[in-house]
């Protein structure tokens, strides 16, 4: 069969892109001897931030998610879909928000200051685990505030009726919620920050500070010890597999669920003192997630009107490499949307954007200048790494159309190519636009394989961000990010719009 | 002439037998309990499952290995039976145009045609959604028409149905069938609509799909599993 044949070759091509790069790596890996004690260092770094990140996250999210659950107001709604943002925020534009807000001359800092006190200084351990706190407290607000949705309203009826105080409440329905849920998101954040690399990038750096990934980064642009970075590539490969087969073990839900903009009628924690408790903690998290964007906005409006032509040429880059993966990873997600096929597409979560560079720039060195093929590259990287969350969005949709119709077509005896264009394509709009934008804007702000790759000719935005920045142009470097939250925004906006509008069943 | 020859079907521990043959033109019941197998026997002849041993012959033709929309049948099933996102014109028109290519002018005015007889002319830009019940059994009979096979295989497309809606469609079924001189196969499990639809009667019970009996004699003088069936 035709779509058959199609799946297979989509899964080989997966399967193909996702094991060369480990195999290369592992080949071209040279002994323990080539390890620095820098190396060593940066393991640890890395193990600590993951941890710290990912415990500082989960802590914050409790009494958040718990005060989102139980309180109903004006803009619950935007700022639990603000909670979403972060998933498609530039890590870049993040930084220089939270460095107009925590730097040498941010805002922070200023208040401190006036007021006689020791400064912050974002650089270093700290600065790393504030931006991933940043980036993942959302995550584990959405994820804890699941847990607490799916708590049947009954219980907290019960509990109402039995005139529990809320440290009876909490104790006996919301705290085993929260053994259940908290595991699952403290490993899943760990995860994520293990394959830390922007961040680092750009906070982080130094003997004290680096991550596995950005090690692998430094010596392939700055030792060129390929050696050595094949062996961190291996170290960076078997820390993502264990910690995510550990957190797969604990599971939790996507986190990229809807429904959380539901409310449940609760009866306890009415009193003065927890509303003002709860109001305190909706304020500061909004707080910490839109100060830095609106600083973003803010200084990058000044910005705008300095950006050069070289930033004009790399936002037409990003774009032109956010459409052509988002196209691919749409080739690859339809034909894999099956059950095999998301545990195919599983495999490239592991794999971080920095190891499959790796082993591309291993496999492609011996034929080409790898250099010239940055943007390609970064096509097929970005692609993978969004494929799991695209399978993840269109596989449940994919199965039910298939449960539905696929007798209907073979009785009919519709073509392969029609089943596409008039059943499966019409059918799966909503979550493809939903996977395409997601991809789109992912692919949009992604500052990682194409840091390895890059030569000063060809860049895409978010790297032309890092490199404005690294010449203290901030200006400049706020306005290409505002132009890079805008373009990242409006691709995510463009697609999953498109597949809303006219969409009825 | 439908023929099922030594038809044996097995998966896991549930099978079903099937060895008759049905003429052509004839109204058939299918009845029995429910997971007896009779939508099973409708997917054997209709191509959706493979016996593991045995025959299925069209007019003495094997047919045993053919893709459903090779054979001579056309088939309603419980539910989806149109796509949602299309309307009318382009849901029937899939059946003149499996690659879902555009209308020429002639398969329009089939499609147009068809409607009309089955009572829903105008309502081709509706989609199925915009339709009532009876109204999308309707234009799925409207399909069975411009299929235009020599067997139409029902397998209770009309369960959802009011009593009264549910004997409207049953006698379209046999106008349809009678322009067509089909062959029907009605699935059901109500004995009311074997003895109000059906000339002869096959029922499946204890593993085997027996010979079709005239329905009037079967039901006049059940057999004990038909018996068991009725509870009477």
């Amino acid at each position: 069969m035709a779509s058959r044949a199609v799946a297979v070759s989509a899964a080989l091509a997966v399967a193909g892109l996702t094991l060369g790069p480990v195999i290369a790596v592992l080949i071209r890996a040279g002994g323990w001897g080539v390890l620095g004690p820098g190396d060593l260092q940066a393991l640890r770094f890395t193990l600590v931030q993951a941890l710290l990140s990912a415990a500082v996250s989960v802590a914050l999210a409790v009494p958040v998610a718990r005060a989102l659950a139980r309180r109903r107001f004006r803009g619950r709604g935007a700022l639990v879909a603000l909670m979403g943002a972060p998933f498609i925020l530039p890590v870049i534009v993040a930084v220089l928000g939270l460095i107009a807000v925590f730097g040498q001359n941010g805002v922070v800092n200023v208040v401190l200051r006036g007021v006689g006190a020791p400064e912050l200084s974002i650089y270093g351990l700290h600065g790393v685990v504030l931006a991933h706190v940043f980036f993942n407290l959302p995550l584990a607000v959405r994820l804890l505030l699941q847990g607490w949705l799916a708590i049947p309203a009954e219980r907290f009826r019960l509990a109402a009726s039995l005139g529990l105080t809320p440290w009876a409440t909490l104790r006996t329905l919301e705290a085993p919620m929260l053994l259940r849920i908290a595991p699952g998101a403290f490993a899943v954040i760990c995860v994520i920050c293990l394959s830390s690399f922007a961040v680092a990038l750009t906070l982080g750096g130094g003997p004290r500070a680096t991550t596995v990934e950005l090690a692998i980064y430094q010596a392939v642009r700055f030792d060129f010890d390929l050696g050595r970075a094949a062996l961190l590539s291996v170290i960076q490969l078997a820390l993502a597999l264990g910690a995510g087969l550990f957190a797969l073990k604990l599971g939790t839900g996507g986190g990229l669920g809807s429904g959380l903009d539901r409310m449940q009628q609760r009866w306890d924690g009415q009193g003065a003192l927890h509303r003002a408790i709860d109001a305190a903690w909706i304020g500061l998290a909004a707080l910490f997630l839109l100060l830095p964007l609106g600083m973003v906005v803010l200084k990058g409006l000044a910005g705008l009107v300095l950006l050069g032509a070289s930033t004009w040429h790399a936002a037409g880059n990003s774009i032109a490499v956010a459409l052509a993966s988002t196209v691919l990873c749409t080739l690859w997600a339809l034909p894999l949307s099956t059950r095999r096929g998301e545990l195919l597409g599983l495999a490239g979560i592991a794999l971080s954007p920095l190891v499959l560079g790796t082993g591309l720039f291993l496999i492609l060195r011996p034929f080409v200048n790898p250099l010239t093929l940055a943007l390609p590259v970064t096509v097929v990287v970005n692609a993978l790494v969004s494929l799991p969350f695209a399978l993840r969005i269109l596989r449940p949709e994919a199965e039910a159309v298939r449960a539905d119709y696929a007798r209907l077509a073979l009785a009919l005896g519709l073509t392969p190519l029609a089943w596409v264009r008039m059943v499966l394509l019409p059918r799966l709009r909503r979550p493809l636009g939903f996977a395409a934008g997601l991809t789109a804007a992912l692919s949009m702000g992604d500052l990682g394989v194409i840091a390895l790759f890059a030569d000063p000719d060809r860049a895409t935005l978010p790297l032309q961000v890092y490199r404005l920045m690294g010449a203290y142009r901030m200006e400049a470097a706020s306005g290409a990010a505002l132009l890079l939250l805008l373009l990242s925004f409006a691709a995510f906006w463009i697609f999953d719009r498109g597949g809303r509008v006219n969409a009825d069943a | 002439m439908l023929t099922l020859e030594a038809v044996e079907f097995e998966t896991g521990r549930f099978r079903l037998a099937a060895d008759f043959a049905v003429a052509a033109g004839r109204r058939v019941a299918v009845v029995g309990p429910s997971g007896a197998g009779k939508s099973t026997l409708l997917d054997l002849v209709a191509g959706f499952r493979m016996p593991a041993s045995g025959r299925v012959l069209w007019q003495g033709r094997d047919i045993t290995h053919d893709p459903p929309n090779r054979r001579p049948i056309a088939m309603l099933f419980q539910e989806n039976n149109m796509f949602p996102h299309l309307d009318l014109v382009r849901n029937l028109g899939l059946a003149l145009r499996p690659d879902g290519g555009a209308l020429r002018r002639k398969e329009l005015g089939a499609v147009e045609t068809a409607l009309t007889r089955v009572g829903l002319a105008g309502m081709e830009d509706r989609r199925p959604g915009a339709l009532s019940g009876g109204q999308q059994s309707r234009a799925a009979l409207a399909r069975v028409l411009l299929q235009a096979r020599p067997v139409i295989a029902l397998d209770e497309p009309f369960a959802a149905l009011g009593p009264a809606l549910k004997r409207e469609m049953l006698t379209l079924v046999r106008d349809v069938a009678q322009d067509l001189g089909a062959l029907v196969l009605l699935v059901s499990h109500d004995p009311g609509d074997a003895r109000g639809f059906a000339q002869d009667t096959v029922l499946v019970a204890d593993g085997t799909a027996q010979p079709p009996v005239e329905t009037e004699a079967l039901f006049s003088d059940p057999p004990d599993a038909l018996r068991a069936y009725l509870g009477t």
